[in-house]
């Protein structure tokens, strides 16, 4: 029995339209039933980004648009096309993660870790936009991730040492 | 490896007769025999286990096996670090592999905080066995006696000489195919007071995988040829289909309709074509008429059920309640009640099965991997070792997933279509067909002398069943039973789902008994405790949170109050203190929590009190909002946006204290630290506002009535 292997990227024909995620260009067909979550898990076989309600209320398929958190379920692939898609594969440099990963770890904040993709990447995308936000604000900006392990104080922890470890690395000379 | 179809799991092989060294190469075996069911119960020395293994290889890396499951509990890594600490290996050089049923030993299944007491003891002793005989063998190659063989960070080496005479574990195994028995007579595992890996924070094994999205749950698998399916649900419980057209279904381009006798199920190429292909099934069901929420404690008062097939029946009587009554100063009468709640893990159940030559493979997140070996055997019509089970990383449990129905109806789909098949359910089919923690009607009669120490305390608990139903204060005379009942709602197994119920009970009402005597509910309490451990752990908490002895309610009506309550269960023993705003809106703030809990010797630090941390937060859900609404056998509130569970903006400061006692055996921290929440919120509620809130959960809407 060979073990399960996530797929790889299929080669569509010539489609109707190139998503760019994580750097790399998928053609896909842009029908309008696939919304990114589909797509990105199940043709993409970039299944770090979780399926968890379908209806926007638990933020574990969150992704990277152009920067900001969207939720994939509640996203057409149509709308997307042209713009940079990041997922939680594609968010460490190679082999060096990202500080908001690294705190992750750290700060031992997940249990069973299906909520963590979508968590890690709200909080980057919090952070770009807030470098150093309050404990309220963390609060607030993931109160739309639903962590059922109950593991919300060590993701606010490791929010807050995420914060200390981008700005000192801004603040380092080059 | 050889074909599938003469595989045989290793624990339906005698243990002489299990091919270790096909499977993981040369090396040094070890194995505790398994502990097979006594004639009646558990018996001495907690439940029947399959055992355990070692595998110590050629790469000097030791592979330990456990037929328990990583649900999110950490039981991964801290099963891997008493492997570690027996053996003296960095972390990294252990390879756990669990819930596998063809090389796993037999499990009864990961529940009832059973981790620590079982697998990790069971380990500790093999670990301890295999480091004898690696020092036995070290001794012979290197000519000393074994103990002047000291064995650390993967060498065996000759105490006395610092700079030489070591040689490598991978080295001493070589070429070596010896399988020894441990007696765990005459082993002696490590104990915690010089534990020097257990017992220390580390950082969790999974985590790189965790963060990068590497780590594939069942719903991530995917094999060559794999399709994918969906299962014919009734929209309500009981329901039975009277009459199907699967015509519409049928014409969708790939669709593949699968009928057995009550069971239909559809099969397509990819989830949207399958998820269409079950809206396109034309069903007519029969309901039968089932109770609402709003009629649920009548239903069950008058839906007692009888037989002999409830296990957990507890008829427990000391003394006699009604002389003292006869003899009371006063007495007291209440009703409690918990709600039906989801575990609505975050990761939905998923199955994935593949045939080979007549014998199944099914990966699915189950807690339970042996029991649905034997559910899938039954079901199917072929022998357990015919079936292999494999349960994967899963997205969390809660005990919400113990059944076997979704990996048989993948196992059926997959057979039928002759290619694998994945199952994945949508949040709607988590909601609707798991089924919940019971509904509890809780009937408590108490009394005291003139002395005001309690005298009689009898405890009627309806459904919930009996875990913490007993007390853990002096009472002379009692009366305490568990009687099941009829429910409207499919109901299992929860994380600390009756101990949650009868400890809201028990300590509301202790708490209700302090206050009419006038006296501190810390002080009532600690008159009364028969168990040390539990009066340290309370005293330990109240400590802490600064309390200020008086009785209940608190006289300034300020709005502020403040409520303890404890447990003891499964082994723990926890106090929770907690401190409550009820203003003149009567929006109910949570301002505090202190929880402390005491387990044994603490075996993985950061992982337990992240288990404390988590069960607090999840237990807040039950205690104030979480709550399933039905009618007529129909979830009215299957969606997050309708059942609600706690979020970042819900949570208060949580202060988490653990005590370490190194010399007492290691028990579990997954369920116990629960359930002192919710009646030190409802005391506190009552100590702020002067209203007693008896029905979980207490404040649906956020408001203090």
């Amino acid at each position: 029995m060979t073990a399960p292997a996530p797929a790889s990227a299929p080669s569509h024909p010539k489609g109707l339209g190139t998503l760019r995620v994580n750097g790399t260009g998928y053609d896909v067909p842009l029908a309008p039933d696939r919304n990114l979550l589909y797509v990105l898990r199940e043709e993409l076989g970039l299944t770090g980004t979780k399926y968890g309600c379908g209806e926007g209320e638990c933020g574990a398929c969150k992704v990277l648009l152009d920067g900001v958190a969207v939720r994939a379920c509640q996203t057409s692939v149509g709308e997307v096309v042209g713009h940079a898609i990041t997922t939680i594969e594609g968010l460490a440099q190679g082999e060096e993660f990202h500080p908001v990963q690294t705190a992750f770890v750290e700060a031992g904040a997940f249990q069973c870790g299906f909520c963590t993709p979508g968590m890690i990447l709200q909080a980057v995308s919090l952070l770009r936009q807030n470098p150093d936000p309050s404990e309220d604000e963390i609060r607030a900006a993931l109160n739309g991730n639903i962590c059922r392990c109950g593991g919300y104080f060590r993701i606010v922890a490791a929010v807050q040492r995420a914060s200390t470890l981008l700005r000192s690395a801004a603040e380092a000379p080059p | 490896m050889t074909a599938a179809s003469s595989v045989v799991p290793f624990d339906l092989l005698p243990v002489k007769e299990r091919p270790y060294f096909e499977h993981y190469g040369p090396g040094l075996v070890v194995v505790l025999p398994a502990k097979r069911p006594g004639p009646s119960g558990w018996g001495e020395g907690g439940p029947p286990h399959g055992g355990a293994w070692i595998h110590i290889g050629e790469d000097g890396r030791a592979r330990a096996f456990s037929g328990k499951v990583e649900v999110g509990q950490g039981t991964r890594t801290a099963l891997s670090l008493v492997v570690a600490e027996e053996l003296r290996l960095p972390l990294s050089s252990v390879i756990l592999t669990m819930g596998d049923t063809d090389v796993c030993p037999w499990d009864m299944g990961t529940f009832g905080s059973r981790s620590m007491p079982d697998p990790a003891q069971h380990l500790r002793t093999t670990g301890a066995a295999a480091r004898a005989v690696l020092e036995r063998l070290a001794a012979a190659r290197l000519g000393v006696p074994p103990q002047e063989i000291e064995v650390e960070g993967g060498e065996a080496r000759v105490r006395s000489r610092p700079d030489g005479g070591s040689v490598s574990l991978g080295e001493l195994v070589r070429g070596h195919q010896e399988v020894v028995i441990v007696d765990p007579a005459t082993t002696h595992p490590e104990p915690p007071s010089s534990w020097t890996r257990a017992g220390h924070p580390v950082e969790d094994v999974a985590s790189k995988e965790v963060v990068t999205g590497r780590r594939r749950y069942t719903s991530d698998l995917q094999l060559p040829g794999m399709l994918h399916g969906k299962i014919l649900f009734p929209p309500s419980y009981g329901a039975k289909l009277r009459k199907i057209d699967v015509a519409a279904a049928q014409a969708i381009p790939g669709v593949v309709v699968v009928r057995e006798g009550e069971f239909v199920g559809v099969v397509a190429p990819d989830m949207m074509s399958a998820r269409a292909a079950l809206r396109a099934i034309r069903a007519e069901w029969e309901s039968s008429p089932q109770p609402s929420d709003h009629e649920i404690v009548e239903f069950l008062r008058q839906h007692l059920a009888e037989g002999e097939d409830f296990w957990d029946v507890l008829q427990h009587e000391t003394g006699n309640v009604k002389d003292a009554y006869a003899s009371a100063a006063a007495s007291f009468h209440e009703t409690y009640t918990t709600a039906y709640i989801a575990h609505s893990p975050l990761e939905t159940h998923a199955a994935l099965a593949a045939w080979q030559d007549g014998r199944v493979t099914v990966w699915v997140g189950t807690q339970t991997p042996f029991r649905a070996r034997d559910a899938l055997s039954d079901a199917l019509g072929i022998p357990p070792s015919s079936v292999r089970v494999i349960v994967p990383p899963t997205g969390s449990g809660f005990g919400g997933k113990h059944a076997a129905e979704l990996a048989i109806g993948t196992a059926r789909l997959a057979k039928d279509v002759g290619h694998p098949v994945r199952v994945v359910y949508s949040r709607q089919e988590e909601f609707t067909q798991a089924y919940f923690r019971p509904m509890a009607v809780i009937d408590v009669r108490s009394s005291v002398g003139k002395d005001r120490a309690l005298t009689a305390w009898e405890f009627h608990v309806l459904n919930a069943g009996s875990a913490a139903a007993r007390i853990p204060y002096r009472v002379a005379n009692q009366k305490i039973d568990n009687q099941p009942t009829e429910s409207p709602l499919p109901q299992g197994s929860y994380r600390a789902l009756a101990a949650t119920a009868n400890n809201f009970a028990r300590e509301s009402h202790v708490d209700e008994v302090a206050a009419q005597l006038g006296f501190d509910p810390v002080e009532f309490r600690l008159r009364h405790l028969a168990d040390d451990r539990l009066a340290t752990v309370l005293r330990a908490v109240t400590e802490h949170a600064g309390w200020n002895p008086r009785p209940s309610p608190a006289p300034a009506r300020d709005g502020q109050g403040r409520g303890v309550a404890v447990g003891l269960e499964k082994g723990g023993r926890v106090a929770t203190f907690v401190e409550v705003e009820v203003p003149d809106d009567r929006h109910l703030r949570i301002e505090r929590i202190v929880t402390g809990y005491e387990c044994g010797a603490i075996v993985h630090p950061s992982n337990l009190r992240s288990q404390v941390e988590g069960g607090t937060v999840m237990a807040l859900g039950g205690a104030l909002f979480e709550a399933v609404r039905f009618q007529d056998g129909r979830v009215l509130n299957p969606k997050f946006s309708e059942y609600r569970v706690p979020r970042f903006q819900d949570v208060p400061p949580i202060e988490v204290l653990l005590l370490d006692r190194k010399d007492l055996p290691s028990q579990g921290g997954g369920e116990t630290p629960l359930i002192a929440l919710a009646p030190a919120i409802a005391n506190a509620i009552f100590d702020a506002a002067g209203t007693r809130l008896r029905s979980l959960p207490l404040v649906p809407d956020g408001i203090v009535p």
